[in-house]
């Protein structure tokens, strides 16, 4: 899993070690920085992402005393691409990275589709946990843009038609090869607020290279959008139940994959405690954008309520 | 029992069955959860003048078993829409969960699906019309596959909400310029089948009244 073609970013620093766990018969890649014997600390990715893009936030934890413990999802970066992709099947494969690393309650953190994850994750095992901070991946009324056939009731025939052509092709599908440079600014379209440099930084770890090019390494049948029958409201209602020590982390600029969720609009629905911490000048992206403001404020929640 | 047809959709080999020839439109059977698709055609399908094919959904039957689950029923209306598009044209039945299967699929592709019957069989409620409280679905890890013990533990709890399914039923009957595009035989009333029940474009019958009516559409 090492990177053939290394492109360095200031900050920027690969896990300490990598490893792969069995969920249920599906290569889940697991990554960790910090000493081997520190108190864990589980990171999740969100939608379209992968545990690399977590090169700089992560180690900012890890040197202050943590074991930091993230994985690709299924289908993303270096784990393997199944046949059948849900909801419930990313939760099971979470709890089994989880396992791997401990049944003691460890704090947490998730960007977007992983903080969605990981909520529901600890909704479920309240004992896995010890805090949590969700970083623009609270539940809200809004569909999620990068949770592909999970929240979404807006059922247009043209769109169910266009999912479908496109589970027809998906067998055939690869993704469109291009040099380090074409990569990074294909996905700067959808990540307009990171840097140049740093969407290049991310090509040799979430890209393979072949002949004709690098490709992006996430599984071709995943497609952005989707529908299902989920209600992002019902997630919503859930909150106040929350049974973990709660700080979310938002960005107010608003973006295509941001989840649109504003402080205001969550709060009567947070459990006793719990806060949001709002950033102005930030995107969906904001421990990316922030990354020494925002692990800061988790070294400190974590702290605070003796995770 | 002559070989199925093998179709690909996405990563998995799903197998059709060629249940008996006929001349006209395919009459294509979607089972039940946990089932798989019958040897012979049912009797009380007797009637119906094309030829009778069946498909095994993912993780069931003759199909492939795929790895580590991520069942959903929207992937399984994929697999049948991979069957329509071999068909051309097809008029659906479906059991229990192929019942709900074929309701999505009659509102995603209104053109090629001339007529969906929806009966009785497994699978048919799932989960219900809202989450229950969230757990961490886990097979059971002594079954023997086929059925993937994954369908059977995560299409029994898939949500399924009155106004989904009968956003479909609008599309069908906005769409596939048929009166009547969705029948029910089914005498289990899960919620979703009590709201589309209510829908205009749906009537209840018997099968051979439902199979009469979609042999005579266009």
């Amino acid at each position: 899993m090492i990177a053939e073609e290394a492109v360095s970013y200031p900050g920027a620093r690969r896990p300490d070690r990598s490893r792969f766990v069995d969920a249920s018969g599906v290569r889940i890649a697991v990554y960790e920085w910090g000493d081997e014997s520190a108190r864990p600390l589980f990171l999740a990715h969100g939608g379209f992402d992968f545990a690399g893009t977590f090169d700089v936030f992560a180690p900012l934890l890890a040197e202050a005393g943590w074991r930091v413990v993230s994985f690709d999802h299924r289908g993303h970066g270096d784990s393997e691409h199944p046949a059948l992709y849900s909801w419930d099947a990313d939760v099971r494969d979470a709890r089994a990275v989880l396992d791997s690393v401990s049944h003691k309650p460890m704090p947490m953190i998730g960007h977007s589709k992983g903080g969605a994850l990981l909520t529901q994750l600890i909704e479920a095992h309240p004992h896995r946990a010890s805090a949590f901070v969700n970083i623009d991946g609270l539940p809200g009324k809004r569909r999620h843009p990068d949770v592909a056939d999970h929240e979404r009731t807006r059922l247009v025939a043209a769109e169910l038609a266009h999912w479908l052509d496109h589970r027809r092709r998906s067998a055939k599908k690869e993704r469109k090869p291009g040099t380090i440079d074409e990569l990074a600014r294909r996905r700067g379209r959808m990540n307009p607020r990171l840097s140049l440099p740093w969407l290049r930084y991310l090509v040799p770890i979430g890209a393979r290279r072949f002949p004709d090019g690098w490709r992006w390494k996430i599984d071709p049948s995943l497609r952005f959008g989707g529908f299902g029958p989920w209600r992002p409201d019902w997630s919503l209602e859930r909150l106040p139940g929350f049974p973990v020590p709660l700080v979310g982390v938002v960005g107010l600029v608003q973006e295509e994959m941001g989840w649109g969720t504003h402080p205001d609009k969550i709060r009567p629905y947070l459990p006793p405690g719990a806060r949001v911490e709002a950033f102005a000048d930030a995107g969906h992206f904001v421990h990316i954008e922030k990354p020494r403001e925002v692990a800061d404020l988790a070294l400190r929640f974590f702290e605070s309520v003796g995770a | 029992m002559l070989p199925p047809t093998l179709l690909t959709h996405a990563k998995v080999r799903l197998a059709l069955h060629k249940l008996r020839s006929g001349t006209g439109r395919a009459l294509l059977l979607l089972h039940g959860l946990g089932e798989r698709s019958p040897a012979e055609p049912p009797q009380v399908l007797n009637a119906w003048p094309g030829p009778i094919v069946a498909l095994d959904f993912t993780g069931h039957g003759a199909s492939s078993i795929p790895a580590g689950g991520g069942y959903t029923a929207e992937v399984l209306m994929g697999d049948a829409d991979a069957a329509l598009a071999h068909l051309g044209h097809a008029t659906l039945v479906g059991r229990g969960l192929g019942a709900y299967v074929a309701l999505l699929l009659a509102g995603a592709r209104p053109e090629g699906v001339r007529g969906a019957v929806l009966c009785d069989g497994p699978g048919l409620a799932g989960g219900g019309a809202r989450p229950g409280s969230p757990q961490i679905v886990a097979p059971d890890r002594a079954a023997v596959p086929p059925p993937d013990p994954f369908a059977l533990a995560e299409l029994a709890r898939d949500v399924r909400p009155p106004e989904y399914a009968t956003a479909f039923v609008r599309q069908a009957a906005v769409l596939s310029g048929l009166p009547r595009p969705i029948t029910i035989c089914a005498l289990e009333r899960a919620a979703w089948l009590r709201a589309v029940a209510e829908e205009p474009g749906v009537e209840e019958s018997t099968i051979p009244e439902a199979l009469a009516l979609y042999a005579s559409v266009r």
